[in-house]
């Protein structure tokens, strides 16, 4: 198992540094960078611009650069953030503590309501709350998640009821420690409940789908021959062997933890990585870019450990081959 | 230990002939280095004749499938040698074998996951001549009508899908496929084993009506030795990759040489015996 | 019992089942139906074997699943009466009916392999029959499914008890389908093909621990399969079918001496002598 494991995260290690090295070449073919536009301001002077850029190194040749971060990471510098002036890796570390927050509640929502409604469908196959629950399904897929969104944003103005943006309001820094947990919640709530709505109805389905493969199965039938009771049955025998595709897809939903909610963030304005990467690219922030997609390649990475762990701790049959 | 064969006393030269055939694989444990070595077979010598069946014996486990598919040319053996009239067929190249699998054809045990369910049983049939470039559509077709007839099936249910006939239908259709390019040599991988016995038993004679018809030599294995005693001329015995004992049938079911054979054959009784046995 | 081997149910053996012009229609997915079983009736009496013979396709599968109700409303039209221990089985409520499956009349599945879960391991899988059916603590169960797995022939290891399926060999796994089958003393087994996917050798094991075990808890069985060698080992009376009709009844012995129908006489073939071949009449069956 330990040797299993070095193994995977040699294979991770040399995947990171091939992705960084991808990236960094493709920020490089970008025409311009961050001072770029300073250029075209009259009152700077060119010779100001070529300082800046000297002082961040960006009159050096691109491997060279490269190899500087790279020393950089292994002790946890992420390079500089040209537009906020700072360090990246503590603006990262906060960006995407949100993001998490934001991801971790929704991917926990549409999981816990996708799971019983799946069974259900897969159970009462052909029924018409099977089919009612389908049309509901197909018709949040066919629905872009930006129309969903905005028609969240919408529900939020119009209403009142719900902040419109941000993490905090305005208050937060004179509340108690109870105070300030409900404030996050009450802005959390509609960008989680958005993210999960995205996500909840290919869960449904996959779900219900694995489900209704099992059902079919002999020994399905088996047990019912032998007077398990239907309830039994679902828990017992069907779920864990739908589980195996499941768990897949879990290590998947893990994997785009950091990725999925850009559009959300957005939109929703909630402070995550989200905005952070689309300020960054416009304004060719590079290390902030180049940050991010490591951190999500980080995650990527994880998600699919998590996964293939799971699976060898839940399936006796993938257990057994070793 | 190699056993001797005794098929060849006083005969013609065996249209297939197989010599120190061997099979094996290397296998590493999963979520380890280790590897491991795994005989499917080792040391097999066999000998096929036209217009004669084959019989190869064993217990589910002993080789008997993966030596039937290296005979078919379906897979590599890692030793030994495979001979048509006196050709080397291993040492061929890859384009000089495609004629050759023509001579050599083999049925399967599962009809239904050996055809493809989205094709008609005229295209099934056909398949084989397609591939290899034989005739054109009308000929085609009308061989697989031939055919049809021949292996006993209704040549009005050529458009019919593999799903709307029975089991044993299924298999006459395996079968049929099998005749398109008039083999030489037939390899039956346990094809009577999903069949019902009503099944078996007309399969088995159309079996040996072909054979008849068209001096074809079979080679059938089979973990059913009650049913082998019905249908072989010679029977060959596999125990753990190995052959145990070979010899004509009739002499294997009288008297059995090897510890193994004697056993699987106390394993075959008989109805009245059966019958005698519980009224005691 | 053996005097009662010559007669006929009814004489000495009290009727435990009674199925009575029972019919099955399948029903397919353009609303038409097909005609699985029609106006099938016979009687086993308790303690009793009867052989259930045919080709496959013949209606054996839906008989066995008729009589445990498992063909649900949607999927198939059931209609006749099937009388246990004088209950009707037909109008039972679906709790009534999961008392009986599995204490009252069970079965064991052809192919082992994929009629036992998975991801559960063997002995738990025989715990859970008990448990349905008996209130014992789930400790307690366990202890009676080791039991019930020893009974019928495995080795009492822990190797065995906590074993997941794919870890044991093809004639291990049926045992284990047996046990599951026995775990809660039924009056009747419907045996669904049992040794058809099982090599030759742990065939007769089976078949010998199959008879044993009759006589032992004396329960009547319904056995079903094609082989005419299975039936003799064990069918004290022998039912044919045909695409879904019943075409000859009676005692094995009878019908193996003096068949009368064609189906009969081409499955019940008279034994092999190793040395001549025979010729088999099958003009009248296709």
């Amino acid at each position: 198992m330990t040797r299993y494991l070095t193994r995977r995260l040699a294979h991770a290690a040399l995947l990171l540094l091939a992705v960084s090295v991808f990236s960094f070449a493709l920020l490089q073919l970008a025409p311009g960078d961050f001072f770029a536009p300073l250029k075209l301001n009259p009152q700077i002077s060119a010779r100001t611009v070529e300082g800046l850029r000297a002082q961040y190194g960006l009159d050096r040749p691109w491997p060279v650069r490269y190899g500087h971060w790279l020393r950089g990471v292994f002790h946890g510098d992420l390079g500089p953030s040209f537009a906020y002036n700072s360090p990246v890796a503590p603006l990262l570390a906060v960006r995407a503590r949100n993001t998490l927050l934001l991801t971790g509640t929704a991917m926990l929502w549409a999981w816990l309501i996708a799971i019983p409604l799946g069974i259900v469908s897969a159970v009462r196959r052909g029924k018409w709350s099977d089919r009612a629950g389908g049309v509901v399904t197909s018709a949040l897929l066919t629905i872009p998640d930006l129309v969903l969104f905005l028609a969240i944003l919408l529900l939020a103005v119009r209403s009142g009821w719900f902040p419109t943006g941000g993490m905090v309001s305005t208050a937060f820094g004179e509340l108690s420690g109870r105070g300030r947990a409900m404030d996050i919640a009450y802005h959390l709530f509609l960008p989680a409940l958005a993210l999960a709505i995205a996500t909840l109805p290919a869960l449904v389905r996959h779900i219900r789908s694995a489900m209704i493969e099992v059902l079919q199965a002999p020994f399905i039938r088996a047990a019912r021959a032998h007077g398990i009771s239907e309830y039994r049955v679902l828990l017992r025998y069907a779920l864990p062997v739908a589980a195996n595709p499941l768990i897949s897809l879990f290590g998947f939903s893990v994997a785009t933890m950091l990725s999925a909610s850009l559009l959300v963030e957005v939109i929703l304005s909630w402070p995550g990585i989200g905005p952070l990467l689309l300020e960054a690219i416009l304004a060719k922030d590079v290390y902030v870019v180049l940050g991010t997609v490591m951190l999500s390649s980080v995650f990527l990475v994880l998600g699919n450990l998590v996964a293939d762990l799971l699976l060898f701790a839940v399936d006796p049959r993938i257990r057994m081959e070793s | 230990m190699k056993v001797e064969s005794n098929l060849n006393s006083g005969r013609t030269e065996p249209l297939l002939r197989v010599t120190g055939l061997s099979q094996q694989f290397v296998q590493r444990r999963t979520l380890s280095r280790s590897k491991f070595t795994v005989n499917a077979f080792s040391d097999v010598d066999l000998a096929l004749f036209a217009g004669r069946t084959l019989a190869l014996v064993g217990e589910s486990g002993a080789g008997k499938s993966s030596l039937a598919r290296c005979v078919a040319l379906l897979d590599q053996p890692t030793a030994g040698k495979i001979e048509l009239e006196g050709r080397d067929l291993l040492a061929l190249g890859r384009k000089a074998l495609i004629p050759i699998h023509g001579q050599i054809q083999m049925i399967f045990q599962d009809p239904t996951s050996a055809m493809n369910p989205s094709r008609s049983a005229g295209e099934i049939i056909a398949e084989p001549l397609v591939v290899q470039g034989e005739g054109t559509k009308a000929q085609r077709r009308e061989r697989a009508l031939h055919l049809m007839e021949q292996v006993g099936l209704d040549p009005r249910s050529e458009g019919k899908r593999p799903f709307e006939f029975s089991g044993g239908q299924r298999q006459r259709l395996a079968i049929a496929r099998g005749l398109a390019l008039g083999p030489r040599v037939l390899i039956f991988d346990e094809v009577l084993s999903n069949l019902d016995a009503l099944n078996q038993s007309l399969i088995l004679r159309l079996l040996a009506d072909l054979q008849r018809s068209h001096s074809l030599a079979y080679l059938h294995v089979s973990h059913d030795l009650r049913l082998v005693s019905e249908f072989a001329d010679d029977v060959a015995l596999m125990c753990e990759g190995q052959i145990v004992e070979q010899q004509d049938a009739r002499k294997l079911f009288e008297s059995p040489k090897h510890s193994y054979t004697r056993d699987l054959l106390a394993t075959v009784q008989s109805v009245d015996s059966i019958l005698l046995e519980r009224s005691a | 019992m053996r005097d009662c081997w010559a007669r006929p149910v009814g004489d000495c053996l009290e009727t435990l089942l009674a199925v009575k012009n029972l019919n099955v229609a399948y029903r397919s997915a353009d609303g038409s139906t097909q005609v699985a079983v029609e106006n099938a009736s016979c009687e086993i009496g308790a303690g009793e074997v009867l052989g259930l013979m045919g080709e496959s396709g013949c209606g054996k599968t839906s008989i066995a699943l008729a009589l445990l109700g498992l063909l649900g409303a949607e999927q198939a039209q059931v209609s006749g009466s099937i009388q246990f221990r004088g209950k009707e089985l037909l109008t039972m409520g679906e709790r009534e009916m999961r008392e009986i499956r599995g204490s009252g009349i069970s079965m064991v599945f052809q192919e082992p392999g994929i009629a036992l879960n998975p991801v559960m391991r063997v002995r738990e899988q025989v715990a859970e029959v008990i448990h349905a059916h008996k209130q014992m603590s789930w400790e307690k169960c366990q202890e009676e499914a080791q039991s019930a797995l020893v009974r019928v022939g495995l080795p009492d290891t822990p190797r065995i008890f906590s074993a997941y399926p794919h870890q044991l060999s093809g004639g291990q796994r049926q045992r284990v389908t047996l046990a599951q089958a026995l775990a809660c003393e039924p009056a009747l087994v419907i045996a669904d093909e049992p040794t058809a996917a099982v090599d030759a050798r742990s065939q007769q094991e089976l078949l010998r621990l199959l008879q044993q075990l009759q006589r032992e808890m004396g329960i009547a069985i319904l056995m079903i399969s094609h082989s005419a060698e299975v039936q003799a080992r064990l069918a004290d009376r022998l039912m044919v079918m045909e695409r879904g009709r019943i075409v000859e009844q009676g005692r094995f012995e009878e019908l193996y001496r003096r068949p009368s129908h064609p189906c009969t006489r081409a499955m019940l073939r008279a034994p092999m002598a190793a040395d001549d071949a025979e010729e088999l009449d099958f003009a009248t069956v296709t």
